[in-house]
């Protein structure tokens, strides 16, 4: 047992914080957000130099073969530095998928242009009127004769926008709502018979409507066996979240420390405010919300190696839902001590809170997790 | 960094688990998993058969008699002997004085109370706390007055706990009044044999005896048992208050005590089904749950740390009580009206229950007791508003 890490993950740790603290400052970072395209390509091609694009990827596909310790470690950072990079939707959920489900000829050409930063994949699962179910699936692939039709509507779909391909999920057979007959394609991103409505999302990332309609492929589309999709789309969400789990902790830890430089400069009663024991107080708080928080994203991240799915999804949700309160009290408190100026643009505060809260939102919440934590007591 | 524990440690798991499971006396472990009344011999005994083991203590050195475990192998080695329901190990000796004389005391001080300590032939207690003197424990006031060959001590300690059967007690003494407060106490080693001592039991919120007040009236103390230098015991205290945190969580304790909440909530019926199967119950017991998962995984990465014991201590105690009260809480919460019985010769092992062991289980007539007696948790060891002051001035320099 031993929790320091290595000496090449303090190396890629510290190219990255690097990177991030010359190259992503606060400032530049507001400017991606409000660009066309919400992000830096610059960034993108970075991330493939240092290896981050290929870090979770087997040998065999170009990639580093990295473990969850490492994804663990890029997220914390990319977390701190408020990354609007596609890096969950392309290298997590789609690598994930690609990874346990391709081909070993999809594998051959896709995992080796993600990890060199030429190709960008999301993910579309989700459905409207359906929250956070991940088996709940109506939009439906139809086979005429070698072709499949697909049809439905696919929402909140992260960074959509400028992706080349998307991985969807579709009804092949049986009801809404059965876990089996769900399979999963990639498609090109531009194929006629898709339509995206683009909207940027309240952190400053970006996101898409997406609507298929009578959108046509091959079976050579098809990533995995036919109707078998669900337990890949259960392991990306899962990787997804434990994902989420770290870089919600590199933004609490974040947000931890630029308040408590706060409090430690602003006066008033001619004192620090942090002279305050009512604020010194919450401030150790938060602290410990931090540190339990790294502890429970460290457990999402050990799940991920799991063979058993129960317990993986168990410990994911755990560590989710421990997050996704801890989150809010860190984010709020943060808010709270900065006085007037965290509810202010100017200051990164507010975009760290806003980050971090829909974090929160996404995958699942705290009720959604909670309760798969909850009802695991009852298998146990 | 490998979060896994290795395959040395495993195999040290179970040798410890072959060990533990084997050799805790029948009697001692009832009276653990049944939260009955412990007597002074299952502790002593105890504590002889780790000594006859070699396994008297786990943390000290070899020099000293210990088997110098690393401190994951420390935890664990607590985690079993939960699991195995043994008793504690009184920590007053092993893990408060005991580090202190190595540190500070001379070799004939470790000579004579280090292999004592080890073999439980010596029951300590400790004299910090003063009724004017809890969370400002530097303002204490008991006097210890130079006479020759002698320390004169007079005053009052008080929460000393099981002082009723102890041999002796370190003290923190006041030998000046001069300067800074902290700069005017000396740390003694004072035999409770000794003329003087009176000892009266503090009835607590339980209305069981397991502290006391400890008065001392001109109580002569050789100056061989000052500890270090006189005016110094502030600094060894402190050292003392860092020192033991492999166990300041409790995880060990804690896991266990989770499995028995679970066990009670599924044995509990509710309207022709289970307590556990009401979502409203069952999701406190998974919010616990979630919070000793965060705790556990926090514990070892401030144990295998290879830095000193510091500030985030702090922490463990602070998150560590707070599951243990919760636990406590939800355990009495199980037995619903059966929770309002105080039946107190139920605590002793040779009791005839003349319950209807359907309606009122011989796990019952403790829980409520522990609920009420953890809330000693957040209170002792400085406070849990200590210890954010402590994690305010030590680690954020607030």
């Amino acid at each position: 047992m031993n929790f320091d890490y290595n000496e090449d993950q303090i190396a890629l740790q510290d190219s990255i914080n690097r990177f991030l603290a010359k190259d992503y400052t606060f400032d530049k970072r507001v400017g991606y957000s409000k660009s066309e395209l919400g992000y830096s390509e610059e960034a993108w091609h970075t991330f493939a130099e240092i290896g981050l694009l290929a870090l979770p990827f087997p040998t065999d596909n170009d990639g580093l073969g990295g473990t969850a310790i490492e994804t663990m470690l890029v997220m914390n950072a990319l977390g701190k530095g408020l990354s609007l990079e596609p890096y969950l939707s392309t290298v997590i959920l789609s690598g994930s998928i690609i990874t346990q489900a391709g081909s070993p000829s999809q594998k051959g050409h896709l995992i080796p242009s993600i990890g060199a930063g030429e190709l960008k994949i999301a993910f579309a699962h989700f459905e409207p009127h359906n929250r956070y179910e991940n088996h709940i699936t109506s939009t439906t692939a139809k086979k005429v004769g070698d072709i499949w039709k697909i049809n439905g509507h696919k929402s909140v779909v992260l960074h959509a926008q400028n992706a080349h391909q998307i991985i969807l999920s579709a009804r092949t057979s049986g009801n809404t709502d059965d876990a089996a007959g769900i399979s999963l394609f990639i498609v090109d991103a531009h194929a006629p018979g898709i339509t995206m409505r683009n909207y940027t999302t309240q952190d400053g990332s970006r996101a898409s409507e997406i609507t298929f309609h009578d959108l046509e492929v091959s079976s050579d589309h098809l990533l995995g066996q036919l109707d078998q999709g669900h337990q890949f789309i259960e392991i990306a969400l899962d990787a997804a979240n434990a994902a989420l789990c770290s870089e919600a902790v590199g933004v609490m830890s974040a947000l931890f420390d630029l308040t408590l430089e706060y409090v430690k400069t602003r006066k008033q009663f001619g004192v620090p405010i942090g002279k305050f024991q009512a604020l010194q107080h919450r401030l150790a708080d938060m602290m410990m919300s931090v540190e339990q928080s790294r502890s429970m994203a460290i457990l999402a991240a050990l799940a991920q190696d799991q063979q058993d799915a129960q317990k993986r999804s168990r410990d994911t949700s755990a560590a989710k839902a421990y997050i996704c309160k801890a989150a809010r009290h860190v984010g709020q408190e943060a808010i709270q001590l900065h006085g007037g100026m965290g509810v202010t643009d100017e200051l990164s505060t507010s975009h760290y809170f806003k980050r971090l809260t829909m974090i929160g939102l996404t995958f699942g919440d705290y009720d959604y997790h909670f309760s798969k934590v909850s009802d695991a007591l009852l298998v146990a | 960094m490998d979060f896994s524990y290795s395959e040395e440690e495993k195999q040290f798991r179970a040798t410890v688990r072959e060990f533990v499971q084997t050799h805790v006396p029948k009697e001692t472990a009832h009276r653990v998993s049944h939260g009955l009344r412990m007597k002074k011999a299952d502790i002593v005994n105890w504590q002889k058969i780790l000594f006859e083991k070699g396994w008297g203590s786990v943390s000290w050195p070899k020099a000293f008699g210990g088997c110098e475990w690393t401190p994951t192998q420390q935890y664990i080695f607590e985690e079993e002997c939960a699991e195995a329901n043994a008793p504690i190990q009184l920590p007053f000796g092993l893990k408060m004085v005991a580090p202190v004389l190595m540190a500070y005391g001379n070799a004939a001080q470790q000579a004579k109370f280090l292999p004592r300590i080890l073999q439980g032939d010596d029951w300590w207690c400790q004299g910090y706390s003063e009724p004017g003197s809890g969370s400002d424990l530097a303002s204490l006031k008991t006097k210890a007055e130079r006479q020759g060959d002698h320390y004169v001590v007079n005053g009052q300690k008080t929460w000393t706990t099981l002082a009723q059967h102890a041999d002796w007690i370190f003290c923190l003494v006041r030998t000046s009044a001069e300067g800074r407060q902290q700069e005017g106490i000396s740390f003694l080693l004072i035999d409770m044999k000794t003329p003087g001592i009176t000892v009266r039991p503090i009835i607590m919120i339980d209305e069981e005896h397991e502290v006391n007040e400890v008065w001392f009236d001109n109580v002569k103390v050789p100056v061989e048992n000052l500890v270090g230098e006189e005016n110094k015991g502030w600094t060894y205290a402190k050292y003392l208050l860092g020192h033991e945190r492999t166990n300041i969580a409790q995880v060990g304790r804690s896991k266990r005590e989770l499995k028995r909440l679970i066990r009670l909530a599924s044995a509990q019926p509710q309207n022709g089904k289970r307590l556990i199967d009401d979502s409203r119950f069952r999701d406190r017991i998974a919010s616990l749950e979630m919070e000793l998962n965060a705790l556990e995984i926090t514990n070892l990465r401030v144990i295998s740390s290879n830095s000193k014991p510091g500030p985030e201590a702090s922490l463990l105690k602070i998150k560590g009580s707070e599951i243990q009260q919760l636990l406590t809480e939800l355990q009495m919460q199980t037995l619903g009206h059966y929770a309002l019985p105080h039946v107190p010769q139920a605590l002793d092992l040779e009791w005839q229950s003349d319950f209807d062991a359907d309606t009122y289980p011989e796990y019952a007539p403790s829980l409520s007791g522990f609920y009420f007696n953890f809330r000693k948790t957040s209170i002792y060891g400085g406070s849990n508003e200590i210890q954010r002051n402590i994690i305010t001035q030590m680690m954020l320099s607030l």
